[in-house]
């Protein structure tokens, strides 16, 4: 292979070419210098990547009320997302919490993921001032740094982080051959004696994944049940109603029974609420708005608010 | 015949015409035919013999009534799903293999499942390129173009998410296959060995040791890949199943670690940064770490090990006749090829050895079957791996005895399904 690429390359390739450079089949073209500065973002541990720049927590705290708080709350402290602040110091405890600033080993990381990934409609509109101000006021957050901190290319990566010695590559999961830490045996014949159920799905699991029937294909192997009349919270568990409503308590939406406590005496309710869910609303219950439901046929959304009506019991 | 099984506890199928037919069905004893309950109006049966079908006595369809092809109307329930509450947003999210209803160890590619970190990007192939540079002699820029024109090759490897069966640390969390364990699909790949282009570019042997690798979506997601094994196995691939990737795999190129946790084989591949050092991303930072017993992570867990899971009978599913039912399922491993599958059906005191059908390919989904007669009696099915290492698939007891609950990553645990005296099939943990 090597021999007749040498010979093509010395019967049609630029001689000055394949002087300097050994490329067996030399497609593609050298990389200048601008276009990898312009892809070359990462950021090591070591601060390598890192480019100038200096940023404050004031300015930081600024571009994050403007850009960041409304998915990771005004203190980091929203569980939407990855929580980014608090937890420090848990992660060896039961209820470990997993945090930006409990887990993070480098400051160089938070740098780089900012720079690259965040704001997460927007990615790679900051600046690198900004993304260093942001960063110090992430840390911040967690108490990493004080409030009057200002962060640069040469302050960030001796930053010492809370979880910097949390880590361990002592493991089997590195290499093909790396050592496993189960050693589990192919026992065939009476290899326990006593086998004991530990956990089957909760009941008020059992509905959240939608109808189970319609996730299997209707035929060889997997043919449909027959199906007992459902009740109202069949099918509300169905229609993915459970995703939002308890049936007691309010999640996002309102509990099943406070929809039937508020509508006790409006005997108009039924016909209004079964063209509520099929269309969706808002202000009745806050601020969030109820989907509309367009698969919901009409006469399964006239028995889910029926069952929701007399009680939802 | 393999006995039948149908699909569904608890729940009921919401559209009226088939309840309607099922609850006459139910009335005549739940003697359904195969297929029938796809129809909704009365005349069950007019197709049936001694009656000819009309679709016997009506001209079809013609050529091209759908130029690139979609399964039949019949199959719209064999379809990826999300799993409710698992995540924020959709575009950060996951979609499941629906792994109770596929055959063989091929995933078709709209069934392959989703991981996105930023959302699945629109990237136009002609301007697409792939930078590799660092401790490199010569930095290249390629576009597809180029790549293509590398010498290629296929190979057939799964990917498993390193987070599969993570929901399920602590206790049995989802109903079925789909959501305990399909963040797992399988396909043939082609591209590029990533050594064809390392040994191209002048890759620092004496100094490289390992690779970042970058995607060009939103998240620019970035993954260190160890230098050992991008010179091994690893593939720069444009093709998957014989068509160009889907979108939601990285079109035009993606990334593929065999074997490895499913992050790394990074989608929209756009650049391949040779480096002497670990780069501890977020995404082996922040994510993609297990926490142990005593709050240390380990980083950088890149192998999946062996593992195996019945696929049916499974969660959901309803045995309807006693008699004979084949188990069937699948079993991987990320060090190589699968040795022996064995099964037991009464929670793991006694084992029987399962035919493993051929392919039986390193680092490749590979499928077992093995015969089973169903008594009517309550019934504990698992499965166990055994990897060309010697390797055992772990129970959920040994392994939490090492890593505890909160590890998230690399459950490989022996699943079970429990069978009950009605013929449903549920998601259980047995200790």
């Amino acid at each position: 292979m090597s021999r007749w690429f040498d010979l093509a390359f010395a019967l049609f390739a630029v001689p000055a070419l394949v002087a300097a450079a050994p490329l067996q089949y030399g497609f593609g073209k050298a990389a200048t210098a601008e276009e990898i500065a312009g892809w070359n973002i990462d950021v090591r541990p070591d601060g390598a990547g890192l480019p100038k720049g200096r940023g404050s927590v004031a300015e930081g705290q600024a571009i994050y009320d403007r850009q960041c708080a409304s998915c990771h709350g005004t203190f980091g402290e929203s569980n939407s997302y990855l929580q980014i602040a608090g937890g420090v110091g848990s992660l060896a405890t039961d209820q470990p919490m997993r945090t930006t600033g409990s887990k993070l080993n480098y400051a160089t990381t938070l740098w780089d993921y900012i720079n690259r990934a965040m704001p997460f409609n927007a990615p790679q509109t900051l600046t690198p001032n900004e993304v260093y101000a942001v960063t110090a006021y992430v840390l911040n957050l967690s108490d990493i740094v004080p409030a009057d901190a200002v962060l640069d290319q040469d302050s960030l990566p001796k930053l010492a982080m809370p979880n910097r010695d949390g880590f361990t590559t002592k493991h089997g999961f590195m290499r093909r051959d790396g050592k496993p830490d189960t050693h589990n045996t192919a026992c065939m014949t009476n290899c326990v004696k006593e086998v004991r159920l530990s956990s089957e799905i909760p009941d008020y699991a059992r509905g959240q994944h939608g109808s189970l029937a319609e996730q299997g294909r209707g035929v060889g192997t997997a043919a449909p049940r027959p199906v007992a009349a459902e009740s109202g919270l069949d099918l509300a568990k169905a229609a993915a109603c459970m995703a939002c409503h308890g049936v007691t308590d309010k999640l996002v939406g309102p509990g099943f029974r406070e929809v039937a406590t508020r509508y006790a005496s409006d005997g108009n309710a039924e016909s209004r609420l079964v063209a509520k869910v099929k269309a969706g609303g808002v202000g009745v219950w806050g601020a969030v708005p109820m989907p509309a439901q367009p698969k919901l046929t009409d006469a399964d959304a006239r028995t889910v608010v029926q069952w929701i009506l007399a009680g939802a019991k | 015949m393999p006995g039948r099984i149908r699909p569904a506890p608890e729940n009921h199928l919401p559209d009226a015409g088939r309840r309607g037919l099922l609850r006459r069905a139910a009335a005549l004893g739940g003697a359904l035919a195969a297929g029938a309950h796809a129809q909704a109006d009365d005349s069950l049966g007019k197709n049936l013999p001694p009656n000819v079908p009309e679709w016997s006595r009506t001209l079809g369809a013609p050529i091209l009534a759908s130029p690139y092809g979609v399964p039949s109307k019949y199959e719209a329930s064999v379809k990826r799903r999300e799993s409710p509450g698992l995540t924020r947003t959709p575009q950060s999210s996951v979609s499941f293999t629906p792994l109770q209803n596929l055959f063989g160890i091929i995933t078709p590619s709209g069934l392959h499942f989703e991981r996105h970190h930023a959302g699945m990007p629109d990237v136009d192939p002609h301007q697409h390129r792939l930078m590799i540079h660092g401790l490199v002699a010569k930095p290249r820029v390629y576009t597809m173009d180029d790549i293509a024109r590398f010498p290629s090759v296929s190979r057939i490897h799964f990917i498993e998410c390193g987070a599969n069966t993570g929901m399920e640390w602590g206790n049995v969390a989802v109903p079925t296959v789909q959501y305990s364990h399909g963040m797992l699909s399988c396909s043939e790949w082609t591209g590029v060995l990533l050594s064809t282009l390392l040994d191209e570019v002048g890759i620092d042997l004496n100094k490289a040791k390992y690779l970042l690798a970058e995607g060009a979506d939103g998240a620019s997601l970035t993954r260190t890949i160890p230098l050992s094994m991008a010179l091994d196995d690893a593939m720069v691939c444009y093709g998957q199943n014989g068509e160009m990737l889907r979108p939601e795999q990285g079109y035009p190129l993606r990334l593929l670690v065999p074997g490895v946790q499913g992050v790394s084989s990074v989608k929209w591949l756009r650049r391949i940064k040779a480096g002497d050092a670990p780069f501890n991303t977020r995404e082996e930072s922040l994510h993609y770490v297990d926490l142990m017993p005593g709050g240390v992570h380990r980083q950088y867990t890149w192998i999946q090990e062996a593992k195996s899971v019945i696929t049916a009978p499974s969660g959901g599913q309803v045995l309807l006749d006693r008699g004979y039912h084949e188990i069937t399922g699948l079993a991987w491993s990320g060090r190589g090829r699968i040795r022996r599958v064995d099964v037991s059906t009464d929670g793991g005191r006694n084992w029987r050895t399962a035919k493993l059908q051929d392919p039986v390919l390193a680092k490749a989904l590979t499928r077992f079957r093995i015969d089973w007669k169903w008594n009517g009696e309550p019934a504990l099915l698992q499965s166990r791996a055994v990897d060309e290492t010697g390797y055992v698939q772990p129970s959920i007891r040994q392994l939490r005895a090492v890593r505890g609950t909160r590890s998230i990553y690399h459950n490989n645990a022996i699943q079970t399904w429990r069978v009950d005296a009605t013929g449903e099939v549920g998601n259980v943990q047995v200790v």
